[in-house]
């Protein structure tokens, strides 16, 4: 999986084998399930924003070269946080 | 295309620019399939046949069948069929005939993608936050004033309202924004209008955010007005958020989703610890504050909020509420579909005929639909969609999902709302929603003046009063005007059946005045912001150094004279004589229905300028348009003109300056001479502003429509959209990927890493 995947639920199967104690038809509910929870954590990280760093990082990597190093992570949330100082988005009733 | 010039630039000239880059599968689904797609099959016919019949029979039930009790799920499926009909095919004449998106075209966050601003996002997630940023306490607070009505005329304009006007502007803005970079209303308004159209849509804009926010914070006043319990529980949110910004800032940067869960926590328990502390005798004492004070709070609160850096305490707040409002949603959801909650309110009430209900004043039509301005149709969206939205589309066909989709969850909010209003007996709810001038904020006063309204099968006891109010833990009920703590006992009783019981009512009522509070909070600060902001950039075209947002006296001169404005008219609401809420609502939705006035004329005359082939599918936008602009302006009218004193400003504004200098020292609800001189002066801010308001949207409607017949005359007229830009990405357009899209989406992810663009999802 590239790092442009990293954070989307894993759509591979459960592994085999992960659940023995189950017959096949409880492992598949488990596998599931654990869709399921991937895909709500994938949706709500999207969301609340906590991947923003690694699509900053992913954009940067595109679009300049080993010369102009990224910002650390910390200097990212602090620069995104001062732009928002400097640029507020209204908030409906 | 080959006659008279000047010819505006269409469609198809521009279309033969999007050269596809042949290295990369197609950007946009063919045609062919597309049209394969919409094909009807049998199982297709029969799903929406079921659809339209369940719509239909939920529809007879509320509309027809007259029996004691109507059960609420009927309104459920009446709202989500109906939203789901006007989805599938009306927003689908809209994209066909009107916004006409070509997924061929890059959109601006794929043209401009810069990792900050402009970053194509997935259209799920992008869903949310839209959503976030256009719903919050205004769905919750509009419905349940106009349960005062009855519950069929709410219904019917939330539903219908949303389907026609609003999800329709939400949509056409975002697209059209979308088309130009992300241009705000303000900017597209000056594009096609005009100077003066533009100029006084941005004035428009700045006194209606000011309008919005004060009596916003009303809600919040009132709701917390002695009671203990909400003040401690609110008041705590300061902490947790500065809390919040500290570890996000310092121990954990952007872990959100983290640092949103412990806020939550903390949250549950200051709610949890407010009912403890409100129980002690110095609790009771410390938190027990009148509106006056906690007006006074909110306006130090407002100003200290919009000066500190955005990480310490918007930020934080932002992720609490965007937390809370999804959670809430689908938590309400849930327990109405699971609870059923029969309703014994009337279809159409006794103040329905009338202009004089105790809960706003005012005949159904217009003030029915200024009452509920969020959920059906919001002019405020229009600031949203024209904002941070259109810079995060990944693909031009998605904005129908997000733009119009967007709306109609937020319309089914309302629907949620005004479903936990009409559960709640109706003699409390009039108890609660009646003005302390009417029922002079006692059980006794209150139950004398419900039992005098006349109601059908409502007979009021002073017990059922008091023991209400003792199981949801406050002190008294009796005149908690604003919606809020209806919404919060209607909730609190929907939410014990499925929860917790009774022993968990006063827990609930208190979760959801929190609630409100939060997002009510939030839009204070951002509002106060963006309203400083625009301030800033109108004095900066005068004083350039007032354009240096990074200028601290600047910001603070700014932040002062904006936080004076809504602080202004909010004192004036707290203060109010005849009861705040009542009076001073309608110029909410008043301000927020003109905004939409304002943002649909300026897409009527975005879409004429497009062409020929477009006039005639102008109804679109000018029913609602019409519809938007006689309803606010007759309700300003009525506002300016009205000689019921009830209903008009200014005829109160007379009678009690008649009897002023009449020498009278009480006149109706006002018991002194200071009360009489404060009407005379609210009543003048309130019939003021509703001239100037007026005005401004009459200007731009003139403006507009001007605009939109020369382009008719002329077969177009100038193009304002970006210079198009050949897409190199691929994105399903709804929720949903259909099996064409899914069939691309494979092509795309099969391509070298190298060759893929950044952050594609599937």
């Amino acid at each position: 999986m590239t790092a442009t995947n990293a954070g989307r639920p894993a759509r591979t199967p459960v592994r085999a084998g992960a659940a023995p104690s189950f017959g096949p038809g409880a492992r598949a509910s488990l596998g599931v399930i654990r869709r399921v929870i991937g895909a709500v954590g994938w949706y709500v990280q999207d969301l609340m924003g906590d991947t923003a760093y690694r699509r900053y990082l992913e954009h940067h990597r595109a679009h300049h070269g080993p010369e102009h190093p990224p910002l650390t992570e910390r200097q990212f949330w602090r620069a995104r946080m001062d732009d928002q100082d400097r640029n507020p988005g209204a908030r409906c009733c | 295309m080959t006659s008279q010039p000047p010819q505006p630039i269409l469609d198809a000239e521009r279309g033969a620019a999007l050269e596809p880059d042949s290295s990369l599968p197609p950007t946009a689904v063919p045609e062919a399939d597309r049209a394969r797609e919409r094909r009807w099959t049998l199982p297709k016919i029969l799903i929406w046949t079921a659809i339209a019949l369940l719509g239909g029979i939920a529809w007879v039930m509320l509309a027809l069948v007259r029996g004691e009790t109507v059960n609420a799920i009927w309104f459920v499926f009446a709202a989500v069929c109906s939203y789901l009909i006007g989805y599938r095919f009306y927003s689908k004449v809209i994209q066909r005939y009107i916004t006409r998106p070509d997924d061929r075209r890059a959109t601006p966050a794929e043209v401009k993608a810069d990792g900050k601003d402009f970053v194509p996002t997935d259209r799920r997630v992008l869903f949310g936050h839209h959503f976030a940023a256009i719903a919050g306490a205004g769905p919750l607070v509009g419905p349940v004033l106009a349960a005062q009505m009855g519950y069929l005329p709410g219904t019917v304009w939330i539903i219908v309202g949303v389907i026609l006007a609003g999800a329709v502007q939400d949509y056409l803005v975002l697209f059209f924004s979308m088309r130009r970079g992300g241009r705000t209303i303000g900017q597209m308004a000056r594009d096609e209008l005009g100077k003066i159209g533009g100029t006084a849509a941005i004035i428009a804009s700045l006194l209606i955010m000011l309008i919005i926010v004060a009596i916003l914070a009303l809600v919040v006043v009132n709701a917390l007005g002695e009671s203990p319990w909400g003040v401690f529980s609110v008041a705590m949110t300061i902490p947790i958020a500065l809390f919040m910004g500290v570890y996000l800032r310092y121990l954990r940067p952007g872990r959100i989703t983290e640092v949103s869960i412990i806020g939550f926590v903390l949250l549950m328990a200051a709610i949890i610890a407010g009912g403890w502390v409100a129980e002690t005798p110095w609790g009771a004492e410390m938190f027990t504050l009148d509106r006056t004070a906690i007006a006074w709070g909110i306006i130090i609160y407002g100003f200290i909020a919009a000066v500190l850096p955005v990480w310490l305490l918007l930020a934080p707040r932002d992720y609490l509420s965007t937390f809370m409002k999804i959670g809430v949603i689908v938590m309400l959801a849930g327990a109405i579909v699971l609870v059923r909650p029969e309703i014994a309110v009337p279809a159409f009430s006794e103040f329905a005929g009338g202009e004089l209900g105790p809960v706003f004043s005012g005949s159904l039509f217009p003030f029915l639909f200024v009452t509920i301005a969020c959920g059906a149709l919001s002019g405020f969206h229009a600031l949203i969609a024209s904002g941070t939205t259109p810079k995060l589309i990944e693909k031009e066909r998605q904005t129908r999902f997000i733009g119009y989709g967007g709306m109609l969850m937020e319309s089914f909010v309302a629907i949620m709302a005004l479903v936990a209003a009409l559960s709640l007996d109706r003699g409390i709810y009039f108890a609660m929603n009646a003005s302390a001038a009417a029922t002079g904020g006692t059980v006794e006063g209150a139950v004398a003046f419900v039992n005098s309204l006349g109601l059908a099968g409502v007979n009021l006891t002073p017990d059922v009063l008091t023991s209400t109010a003792a199981a949801v833990g406050e002190e008294s009920i009796v005149s908690r005007t604003g919606g809020a703590p209806t919404l919060a006992l209607g909730l609190a009783n929907i939410m014990q059946q499925a929860f917790g019981g009774a022993a968990m009512a006063g827990f609930w009522y208190h979760f959801a005045i929190m609630f409100e509070a939060l997002f009510i909070l939030t839009a204070v600060d951002a509002g106060t912001r963006v309203a400083r902001f625009m301030l800033q950039d109108s004095i900066g075209n005068v004083l350039p150094r007032f354009k240096d947002t990074a200028w601290r006296p600047g910001v603070w001169i700014t932040t002062a004279i904006m936080v004076a404005g809504w602080g202004f008219i909010l004192i004036l609401g707290v203060t109010d004589p005849l009861g705040g809420i009542n009076t001073f609502f309608p110029l909410f939705g008043i301000a927020n229905q003109l905004l939409a006035v304002i943002a649909l004329a300026v897409v009527l005359a975005i879409v004429a300028k497009r062409g020929r082939s477009y006039v005639k599918w102008l109804w679109i936008i000018a029913v609602p348009l019409a519809f938007a602009a006689v309803v606010t302006i007759t309700a300003s009218m009525f506002k300016i003109f009205s000689p019921v004193p009830q209903v008009g400003y200014w005829a109160n504004h007379f009678a009690f300056r008649n009897a002023l200098d009449a020498g009278e020292t009480s006149f109706g609800t006002a018991g002194s001479v200071e009360a009489m001189e404060a009407v005379v002066r609210n009543t003048a801010v309130q019939g003021t502003l509703s001239i100037v308001f007026v005005t401004l949207a009459i200007i731009v409607l003139i403006t507009s429509v001007r605009a939109s017949i020369v382009a008719i005359r002329n077969g177009g007229g100038e193009n304002t959209e970006d210079v198009p830009v050949a897409s190199r990405r691929f994105a399903p357009a709804g929720l949903f990927a259909t099996k064409a899209e899914k069939a691309l989406e494979q092509e795309w992810a099969a391509l070298p890493a190298g060759e893929r663009p950044e952050s594609v999802r599937h």
